[in-house]
């Protein structure tokens, strides 16, 4: 019972982490219809500049803010120079010019930090784990969850109540009618880039000190986002956190137990690989049934 | 003054013309054609390889036995197609007969037979793939570093050295993974409690972490290279599972990237490598100092084989004064190994794979600097080559 729980948890902190990465994605899909490959590299930026503070002395939180900070600032500059002019052109050139900055930004990285992964040392009171009836769970995964959650909330509040979220809102949907009302569009624009930024560096610096800090990594759970996304339904926030917790879950439950409940069917070598292989497309089956059900994702914008 | 700086003007133009005459004189400098990886995640791998070789040529002032050589190095992005389409352009158009530099067996595997049905040479300082170690072993293939299997053949010893009972073993699910966890079978006879494959681009390893804990070994043997092993050890040690469990590496994943990557995670590692920084060979010191002066970071295997790669090359080329057209007396002179490794002593087998020594190694706290740092235990294989050899014919 208390590995399931372990489990679940598990799914839980990844899903949130996802989340973070979610976000900022499908708000920049779904108000500007800009595709972002580039949201990856932000996150691999946010995690460099964290664990570089860090190294250089700084305190934990002061390293996450530092990492967070450059990332909004990164999305800013990206934002003003590249995305604006992309937001007339078809998908496919943005796609191009985006897939560019991933490369841009990998060899930027390497040049400025060299090509051996950083590291990030956890501030010495995270690093132990703490006792939850049964179960010893470590205390930096429930800071995480905790930290997920929280940024979230916020997101929520911001999103649904404050009156720059029902811009955000409206834009998504009805684009046109906003510009007229008289709403700067543009900057409306740059402020929710920069939002989405910002929340992808967090989830960078707060990975630092259980992921490897290396070029590359944006790409690597970019790939899980999107599929978060295209879970939720592109452009709305409830639909890219309940997509990315669904990720989170099915991914983690996948790999923990389809090769036990394989074990007893297929002899043991068969069961270890074949249970390693279908775990590894647990998502994408997700993905593949909840398209059949629901074309546009389980949450997609402007079909409330 | 007008005069002295006349004489100076002279002297330097006398110099200049001296040098140039001596540089026309000189044949057109050999050409070594460097298919490695210098971009990807795993980009570090062949920045180090190329490095150390070109730190040998640097011995010689660009030259190798002797030899002016002219390096051509491109980077293959981890792409076995790319990998053919230079080693084509190299054969075709610069008209090379030596190549080297493939880190990935994928790419190898794609390049290799090729270049060697076309009369090339190839001298591997990273990859040595079980395909091309039996029945299709070939003549002009040279293997400086390992039989793929040999590395995790060696854990398996140590792990059974080191009296662990129950095992939890991890890898990648595709080839080279699964070789590995085959190799390391091979020689460990305890109980295997999980046998784990997990996703090439994974970066979360908590569902397996908690399988792990509930399997309730004593100690775990994972291959996972680069950043999958320091995503993976983060994550092991923050769960508190390194309190129960005794955590033995091939050297993939325990070299001196991983161990400044994970900080005091590394603390308490155990592992195996064919080479060691801390090595007593002559040979070994130089290289270490002059990488470290060089490079200003330390040293991994992978620096070591480039290095080693090239001494080799360089011990052949003397031999036959730069002609490697002389195929035969150039191949029988790479046969003899006559070069003094870094990690002591160095022979072919019949397939023209390695013979060498194994060690145990452990990550403790230099008592100077406080740093941790890889340093070797023992010997723990002696003279040691692989399990395809007898299925060579040459």
């Amino acid at each position: 019972m208390s590995l399931a729980l372990e489990q679940i948890l598990n799914g839980l902190q990844f899903g949130v982490m996802i989340f973070l990465l979610a976000a900022g994605l499908t708000l920049v899909f779904g108000i500007m219809g800009v595709i972002n490959l580039a949201h990856g590299s932000i996150y691999m930026l946010g995690a460099y500049v964290a664990a570089s503070a860090s190294s250089k002395g700084a305190p934990f939180v002061v390293a996450v803010a530092a990492g967070a900070a450059a990332a909004a600032f990164a999305g800013l500059a990206i934002e003003l120079v590249v995305i604006r002019r992309l937001y007339l052109r078809d998908h496919l050139d943005q796609v191009l010019a985006t897939f560019a900055l991933i490369l841009i930004a990998n060899d930027g990285v390497s040049i400025a930090w060299g090509k051996t992964p950083l590291n990030m040392t956890m501030p010495p009171a995270l690093a132990g784990a703490v006792s939850l009836g049964g179960l010893t769970y470590p205390t930096y995964r429930l800071v995480l969850i905790a930290a997920g959650l929280a940024v979230a909330a916020a997101l929520y509040v911001l999103v649904a109540r404050s009156r720059l979220g029902m811009l955000i809102r409206a834009g998504a949907t009805h684009r046109e009618t906003v510009a007229a009302l008289g709403v700067d569009i543009t900057r409306l624009n740059t402020i929710v880039f920069a939002l989405g930024a910002l929340l992808a560096g967090v989830a960078g610096a707060l990975l630092a000190p259980i992921l490897a800090v290396q070029v590359g990594m944006g790409e690597q759970i970019l790939i899980l986002t999107f599929v978060a996304i295209v879970v939720g339904g592109l452009g709305s926030i409830r639909g890219a956190f309940v997509g990315a917790l669904l990720v989170g879950l099915v991914d983690t439950l996948g790999r923990a137990y389809i090769p036990v409940v394989l074990k007893p069917v297929a002899r043991p070598e068969i069961a270890d690989s074949l249970g390693g292989g279908l775990s590894a497309i647990a998502i994408y089956l997700l993905m593949a049934i909840v398209l059949v059900w629901k074309p546009r994702g389980l949450f997609a914008a402007g079909t409330r | 003054m007008v005069t002295t700086l006349r004489a100076a003007l002279a002297a330097l133009l006398m110099t200049s013309l001296a040098g140039s005459a001596a540089f026309a004189a000189d044949p057109p400098p050999l050409k070594i054609g460097m298919i490695t990886t210098l971009s990807t995640a795993g980009g570090y791998l062949g920045e180090d390889m190329r490095d150390g070789f070109i730190l040998a040529m640097d011995e010689e002032h660009g030259k190798l036995g002797g030899v002016p050589i002219q390096l051509l190095v491109e980077d293959d992005g981890l792409k076995p197609a790319s990998g053919k389409q230079i080693a084509d352009k190299f054969r075709l158009q610069d008209k090379v007969d030596v190549f080297t530099g493939i880190i990935y067996s994928n790419v190898a595997l794609a390049v290799v037979p090729g270049l060697v049905e076309s009369g090339a040479f190839y001298v591997s300082p990273n990859s040595g793939p079980s395909q091309l170690a039996g029945a299709k072993c070939n003549k002009n293939f040279f293997v400086v570093s390992w039989q793929n299997d040999t590395p995790h053949e060696a854990t398996g010893h140590y792990a059974q050295y080191l009296g662990l009972k129950k095992m939890v073993v991890v890898a990648p699910n595709y080839t080279t993974g699964k070789d590995a966890i085959n190799g390391f079978k091979r020689t460990y006879h305890g109980q295997i409690a999980e046998e784990i494959y997990t996703a090439l681009d994974q970066t979360d390893y908590s569902a397996e972490l908690a399988r792990i804990r509930a399997a309730n070994a004593d100690g775990i043997f994972y291959f996972l290279p680069g950043g999958l092993g320091i995503n993976f050890l983060k994550q092991f040690t923050n769960a508190g599972l390194k309190k129960t469990m005794k955590v033995v590496l091939p050297e993939f994943s325990l070299e001196s990237h991983v161990v400044s990557a994970v900080g005091n995670d590394a603390e308490e590692l155990y592992g195996t490598a064919h080479w060691l920084a801390d090595l007593p060979y002559p040979a070994n010191k130089k290289f270490v100092e002059d990488y470290t002066r060089k490079y200003h970071r330390d040293p991994t295997p992978y620096a070591s084989q480039g290095y080693d790669t090239a001494k080799l090359l360089a011990s052949a080329l003397r031999a036959v004064n730069g002609d490697v057209t002389k195929a035969d007396a150039f191949r029988a002179a790479l046969r003899k190994a006559d070069f003094k490794s870094t990690r002591g002593a160095f022979k072919f087998g019949p397939n023209q794979y390695p013979i060498q020594d194994w060690y145990s190694m452990k990550v403790v706290r230099d008592p100077k600097t406080h740093k941790l740092t890889i340093r070797g235990v023992g010997k723990i294989l002696r003279d040691t080559g692989d399990v395809y050899s007898s299925q060579c014919k040459m």
